[in-house]
């Protein structure tokens, strides 16, 4: 990728060097990272937009709405614990609710390639439907749409989410302070190494589930009990690594996690070591991490710990002042800096 | 998992890192072949709890970092071929070429498939049998065999739309001309571990005998990493050279033999050029005459001029320990991953990458 002279410093295309879109530019890395701040982020400026956050907090009539949107795009679209309708539920849900939102309305885009077997259209919509109504709510609205064969991979799905913010916090990036305590609900890369083992081709076997789930019920349990929530965030692409990195940055804060305090399952441990993979940027759907004062981080990993979705939940690290970085420390008392990806994560040679 | 547990315990590393205290009198510098173990050890800040007087400098254990440009572009410009569909692991996907990566390769409309396997390229193959499918064959003595049996299964199988771009590449050659080089810095070597798990270590005794370089074969878990140091350091300060196996649970002295004859059967030596060393006498491997019809650049030709390296990209350097990765001018600066004048910035085992994810603060 040497640098093209025809486009001047500043231009936003190519990104890093790239004059058409590929895989990792959607990898929740670097690359995604700068073609969301010299592309879309800049054709689409707005104060909204500007918050940053999972979902865009509205003021409508003197009440607090927030507002997300997510496509769903997994191969294979039924994996060990989901498939691509429980995802398409839980992913929005999950964005509204780290937001602080109570869900109240979800609408789905189904885009069908010609040839699709409606039985398992069938059984995608009745887990869509299924992970709705168990988070109090429903498919109010939607589209349907089918292209020719060859030009999808099944079927891909858009949620949006309509929420309401009944409670005075204000849940976010900005509200992160020196000396916050961070949480994580649970264990990581359960959802990364499901998928990868279900795909076709790379021949090893897992008993991994996905960790799919609508973390929604968690954060009203924390906000119910009077925790106070200075900011969440779920994990998805480019697992804790990405999340803490780009809260980092957009709080303008240090985080140094401790790396023994991370949970991990062994047999993701396991699969990360054989594949090269780190777990820390592996994706997960039904995880967050959470920011929170330090006087009452043990109170609030005590309410986790007891809730079904966060049994495995831990404290893992602080917020320090700082320009921006996280560094993770090691059993032995050595750091290292944690990073975006740059792309996919791609399974190494030897 | 219990086990890998084990080769991370805290007290373990602990112990070992003040035994190799205890030992280092003078002061000594180790290299690391392989860029897996360079990543442990930066990752798990290994270094830092290593004496002063002790240097560990990285070396060209990266098949990906060592692969010319020459045969990245050949990779490209089969990828291009509209009939041609072009086999690979990932790593590879995100190397420059002169004229672009794979992925911008594929964006552009190429067919590039990442596999794990040159097994799963070979039955890619057999599954589509109106497209040529070659394999870019990439790799140390650690992934020759897979090649090597993906070969021999579409001779048997009669499969003749399969073939290979052979990039594999040899150690030993490589440390030759590591440490005969004028300059060399190296006093003592950690062998890469799964190397040595396929060949054993027969072929490093005479090298360790000739350059009076202890050869220790060393593991790739912190633990494994800290007891190869020492058994290193304990050697070089007693005056002796000789190859010890630092990684009995993995590494006889014989290897794999299996896997060996599989080897000599469909490879055999040939000089090789090896990025920013210059062509290394045996360095490489190519298909041996009753395999030859299995060679991409037999069945398709080549299409590309040879490449001259960029001179901002410093790897050559760095991929004989004569350069820190945070001393190159380009680091971090105009080379990033996003970004890389060279592959050591690419590749999970790169030294450059190394220190660009673990140390490195924007």
């Amino acid at each position: 990728m040497s640098s093209d002279p025809t486009f001047a410093p500043g231009c936003p295309l190519p990104a890093a060097g790239y004059a058409l879109t590929v895989m990792a530019h959607g990898g929740g890395g670097r690359l995604m990272q700068q073609l969301l701040d010299r592309l879309i982020r800049p054709a689409l400026d707005n104060p909204w937009l500007a918050q940053r956050h999972d979902a865009a907090v509205i003021e409508c009539g003197g009440v607090r709405l927030a507002f997300t949107t997510d496509a769903y795009v997994v191969k294979p679209l039924f994996f060990p614990g989901g498939d691509i309708g429980k995802l398409a539920a839980c992913g929005t849900l999950n964005d509204l609710a780290v937001a602080g939102a109570r869900p109240l309305f979800l609408s789905a885009a189904l885009v069908i390639e010609e040839g699709f077997p409606l039985a398992d259209l069938k059984t995608v919509l009745t887990s869509l439907n299924a992970a709705a109504r168990a988070a109090g709510t429903a498919v109010v609205t939607g589209d349907t749409k089918v292209v020719e064969r060859g030009k999808g991979d099944g079927l891909y799905i858009a949620t949006s989410g309509i929420g309401v913010i009944d409670h005075p916090q204000r849940i976010g990036p900005r509200a992160i302070r020196a000396d916050d305590a961070v949480l994580v609900s649970g264990d990581l890369g359960r959802h990364g190494v499901a998928v990868l083992a279900a795909r076709e081709g790379l021949g090893f076997e897992t008993t991994v589930q996905s960790d799919c789930a609508d973390l929604s019920a968690l954060v009203m349990d924390l906000i119910a009990a009077g925790h106070e929530l200075h900011c969440l965030r779920d994990l998805t692409r480019g697992g804790l690594a990405a999340a803490l990195v780009e809260l980092a940055r957009d709080a303008g804060v240090d985080i140094e996690v401790d790396d023994a305090a991370i949970p991990v399952a062994p047999g993701v441990r396991a699969a990360s070591g054989i594949l090269g993979l780190d777990p820390l940027h592996l994706a997960n759907e039904g995880r967050m991490v959470l920011f929170v004062p330090p006087a009452q981080a043990d109170a609030t990993l005590a309410r986790l710990r007891g809730h079904p979705l966060g049994r495995e939940a831990a404290r893992i690290g602080v917020v320090r002042g700082g320009r921006g970085g996280v560094r993770s420390r090691s059993a032995y008392g050595t750091f290292r800096v944690i990073d975006l990806p740059s792309g996919e994560q791609l399974p190494r040679i030897c | 998992m219990r086990d890998l547990d084990a080769y991370r315990d805290a007290d373990t590393v602990r112990g070992l890192a003040g035994r190799i205290a205890a030992t280092v009198n003078r002061p000594w510098t180790l290299m690391e072949v392989c860029g897996g173990q360079t990543h442990a050890i930066l990752g798990f800040g290994l270094d830092h709890l290593l004496p002063p007087s002790l240097s560990l400098i990285h070396g060209p254990g990266c098949p990906v970092c060592v692969t010319p440009v020459a045969i990245v572009d050949q990779a490209v410009a089969l990828a291009r071929r509209p009939a041609v569909t072009l086999c690979t692991f990932g790593d590879m996907l995100r190397v420059p070429g002169s004229e672009g990566d794979l992925l911008a390769a594929r964006a552009a409309g190429g067919a590039v498939h990442m596999v794990y396997s040159p097994l799963d390229a070979l039955d890619y193959a057999r599954r589509q049998p109106d497209r040529q499918v070659v394999f870019f064959a990439v790799g140390f003595e650690t992934t020759a065999p897979a090649s090597a049996l993906a070969v021999r299964q579409a001779l048997r199988l009669g499969v003749d739309n399969f073939t290979l771009l052979v990039a594999h590449v040899r150690v030993p050659p490589a440390l030759e001309t590591l440490l005969a080089a004028p300059g060399n810095r190296v006093q003592g070597l950690l062998a890469a571990g799964h190397v040595c798990a396929v060949m054993g270590y027969e072929e490093y005794e005479p090298v360790a005998e000739r350059f009076r370089t202890p050869i220790v074969v060393t593991g790739f878990e912190p633990v494994d990493i800290l007891s190869g140091v020492l058994v290193c350091v304990e050697q070089l300060e007693r005056g002796e050279y000789p190859v010890v196996n630092a990684y009995g649970r993995a590494v006889t002295r014989a290897g794999n033999r299996t896997a060996r004859r599989l080897l000599e059967e469909v490879f055999r030596p040939v000089d090789r050029a090896w990025r920013g060393m210059g062509t290394i006498p045996a360095g490489g491997l190519e298909l041996t005459p009753g395999f030859r019809r299995f060679d991409a650049i037999e069945r398709f030709g080549t299409s590309v001029s040879p490449h001259v390296e960029p001179d901002r990209c410093h790897s050559g350097e760095v991929l004989t320990g004569r350069l820190d990765p945070r001393a190159c001018p380009a680091f971090g600066r105009e080379c990033t991953p996003e970004h890389p004048l060279g592959a050591t910035m690419v590749s999970s085992e790169g030294a450059c990458a190394a220190y660009y994810r673990y140390r490195h603060v924007q």
